[in-house]
């Protein structure tokens, strides 16, 4: 495979969007716009005025189809460097470093196909929100679900939107669970994912299941153990993790 | 693209002594983040074993319990990671890449090395920058046995270059005429990985 240079360039904040309390979306017009795989991330450099640079790295939150734009949904850090200065001091206007788009495994567009088993925990469900949107802009048919780990109703990022692809879309379903504070007359799941949750979720896909795990690290581990435990192959297992760190 | 400035930022700035260890565009972390493609693997050390193989005169093979008595060092290094953190003074105990190519008889063509783990992973390397105390094969962190998140039971420790180079779960090393692009080697990750130069893509 031919890798492109990826090279720095000043996209200008053309919206920033709160999606939670402690989650925003940036849109990015970029002047070098290059078409993505869902699942990518950009890096995104800072510069103070005497030449300090610092670095991070943030998943994609638009589709490919969304040309010349980029959408970053970034967790605010509270001890963090780079996600409170995107969060309190970045506005419309202000022109932002990144480049990529970068990472070629934890991926998937409609040619891979199905069926698709998303998973997430927190702010991991960016990534598999490029997917879904990406799904939903091809109008592909493939099979998609998605598991949703969140501490608190409010920790939800993209609801509205997950629950209107699944409202109009019988290939997808959208499921939740909560880990401290589920929102008013929730029936639904209310633990961290175990091996029980995983196999309803994953029941009419079976062994065929494409899954992309994205959250903490604990998630994350527990989710591709029990997966392995399902005797799933381990090549259908992709994962992205973050640490407490990330900032 | 030199000349940006991000308004209204000024960073965080650590002591001198710390900065001058973090390479170029890394932050300090205290914890230890885990990064890895797919599941963790977990092998009983009863089936675990490390060969040294390809462009040797007789491939050798060590079973744990045979590994567990070659030479050991302990390494204080600082390892960064192409998603940005940089560790410093992280411990490690583990056999000396030049003590287990003092069991085979390399063949000089052999300039290149492919290191191989449990669950498929691969990364590339130069042979010159394995040796002389430059890698080593780590089983201990902070003197406890490495755990399987982090690359257990021993996993390859290269710390001048980018830490996707250290491969967890390593079972072996493989000797190549020809410098060969590796896992993420072969997904858009720089072919060399040298923190200080920035090699973190392909093309950098």
């Amino acid at each position: 495979m031919v890798q492109p240079v990826l090279e720095w360039q000043a996209g200008t904040v053309t919206a920033i969007r709160p999606e939670t309390q402690q989650t925003k979306s940036f849109t990015l017009a970029l002047p070098k716009w290059m078409v993505h795989r869902p699942g990518q991330h950009y890096d995104v450099r800072l510069s103070a005025p005497d030449g300090y640079q610092t670095e991070r790295s943030y998943s994609i939150a638009s589709p490919p189809e969304r040309v010349g734009e980029l959408e970053l949904t970034v967790e605010r850090i509270p001890d963090g460097e780079v996600s409170p200065y995107l969060h309190d001091v970045l506005v419309p206007g202000d022109q932002l470093e990144v480049r990529g788009p970068i990472g070629g495994y934890f991926v998937w567009d409609v040619s891979l196909g199905g069926p698709l088993l998303l998973i997430a925990g927190g702010s991991g469900v960016v990534p598999l929100m490029a997917m879904l949107r990406h799904r939903a802009a091809q109008h592909s048919t493939v099979p998609a679900r998605i598991l949703y780990s969140s501490r608190t109703g409010g920790d939800v990022i993209y609801r509205e939107e997950l629950d209107g692809l699944a409202a109009g879309d019988r290939a997808f379903e959208a499921f939740y669970t909560f880990t401290r504070q589920p929102p008013a007359g929730w029936t639904g799941y209310r633990r961290r994912i175990d091996a029980g949750m995983l196999a309803e979720v994953i029941k009419p896909f079976g062994q065929r299941a494409r899954v992309y795990v994205c959250g903490p690290t604990l998630l994350v581990e527990a989710v591709a153990n029990a997966l392995v435990e399902m005797e799933l192959p381990t090549a259908q297992i992709r994962t992205e993790r973050f640490g407490p760190t990330g900032a | 693209m030199a000349g940006l400035i991000s308004r209204g930022f000024l960073g965080r700035r650590r002591p001198a002594e710390v900065e001058n260890r973090l390479p170029p565009g890394q932050y300090l972390v205290t914890d230890f983040p885990v990064l890895s493609a797919g599941p963790t693997p977990h092998i009983p050390l009863e089936r675990w074993s490390f060969t040294v193989e390809g462009m040797v005169r007789s491939p050798v093979t060590w079973t744990w319990e045979e590994f567990q008595k070659l030479p050991t060092q302990t390494f204080t290094v600082d390892i960064s990671c192409v998603t940005k953190w940089t560790k410093l003074d992280t411990k490690w105990l583990g056999v000396s890449v030049d003590t287990l190519l003092e069991a085979v008889q390399l063949d000089p063509a052999g300039r290149y090395v492919m290191a191989y783990s449990d669950g498929g992973y691969t990364t590339n390397l130069p042979l010159d920058e394995m040796v002389n105390g430059q890698a080593f094969v780590a089983y201990q962190f902070d003197d406890k046995p490495l755990e399987p998140v982090h690359g257990g039971p021993a996993r390859l420790v290269v710390p001048h270059l980018y830490f996707w180079k250290s491969a967890k779960w390593i079972r072996g090393l493989r000797f190549m005429e020809r410098n060969q692009p590796g896992f993420w080697e072969s997904l858009g990750y720089h072919i060399h990985g040298d923190p200080w130069k920035e090699e973190r893509y392909s093309g950098d």
